[in-house]
């Protein structure tokens, strides 16, 4: 018995290497997420107590207890509603301002609700008072 | 006697892979390259839908209320009287500064308040809460 065994110069295929490279390139690029700040945008008052009178008609005032509670003109309201109540508001006055009184022991979670929803109400007015 | 040595295994490294092995080593290592691994305190963001991007990070600051009530900037803790002073001089250097407060769900809104009323001593007014993006 003969073995013909002719040793033809073991190569690693190498012409599929770029294309390895590549696939992982774009694997790491498309599941790579840069870290970008975000988050809800305001514009505090200049400093000074300024006093602008406004309408009490123009004004919404949204209070927010120690226990998250919301009172929306008086009225006890739960925070996944404000957007829709303070919408209607909007669309019947859009000089509206909408006036946010936070108590000193209320979580900043409830507190950033509540400004969520305005934002999603499009009230561009938000008047934050001092909690203290 | 002649010795005819004739072999003809050829002796070369193949370099063609070369730029490709290089090109998986640069991506290896700026994938597990982490630059900053942590910075701040500690936080839990409150979640928030209609959400905006800050445009820069070379103007924003952050500050970073942990539920504590514990307050810092630039990686220095520091009370809430001293925010006016830090601030000051680096919205004197950066009239575009933009503040981003990295506060946590339990913060209280007293102290959060007082850092209001700091950042508008020093005119630093453009504000924006940090949070995450609320899935429903």
């Amino acid at each position: 018995m003969k073995k013909n065994r002719r040793f033809k110069g073991g190569e690693i295929p190498t012409s599929s290497m770029a294309d390895i490279a590549f696939l992982l390139l774009i694997f790491f690029l498309v599941t790579t997420t840069i870290d970008t700040d975000k988050g809800l945008g305001i514009v505090l008052p200049p400093p000074g107590d300024m006093e602008i009178e406004i309408r009490k008609d123009n004004i919404v005032n949204c209070l927010i207890n120690s226990q998250g509670k919301v009172l929306l003109d008086e009225e006890p309201t739960s925070i996944d509603q404000i957007h829709r109540i303070v919408g209607e508001k909007l669309r019947a006055n859009s000089k509206l301002v909408i006036s946010v009184k936070a108590h000193p022991k209320t979580a900043y979670n409830d507190y950033v609700r509540v400004i969520d929803q305005l934002k999603r109400a499009d009230a561009k007015r938000i008047s934050i008072a001092n909690s203290n | 006697m002649k010795f005819s040595k004739k072999t003809k295994v050829s002796s070369e490294i193949p370099t063609a892979s070369m730029p490709d092995i290089i090109f998986m080593l640069l991506i290896f290592f700026m994938v597990t390259t982490v630059l900053k691994e942590y910075s701040g305190l500690p936080v839990n963001l409150p979640k928030a839908k209609r959400i905006e991007k800050l445009k820069s990070k070379r103007h924003t600051v952050q500050v970073w209320v942990s539920k504590e009530g514990l307050i810092s900037i630039d990686d220095r803790l520091m009370g809430v009287d001293d925010i006016s002073m830090v601030m000051y001089d680096k919205r004197v250097s950066d009239p575009q500064l933009v503040v981003s407060l990295k506060g946590d769900e339990e913060a209280e809104m007293g102290l959060v308040s007082d850092i209001h009323e700091n950042l508008r001593e020093v005119e630093a007014l453009k504000l924006n809460y940090s949070t995450k993006t609320l899935v429903d």
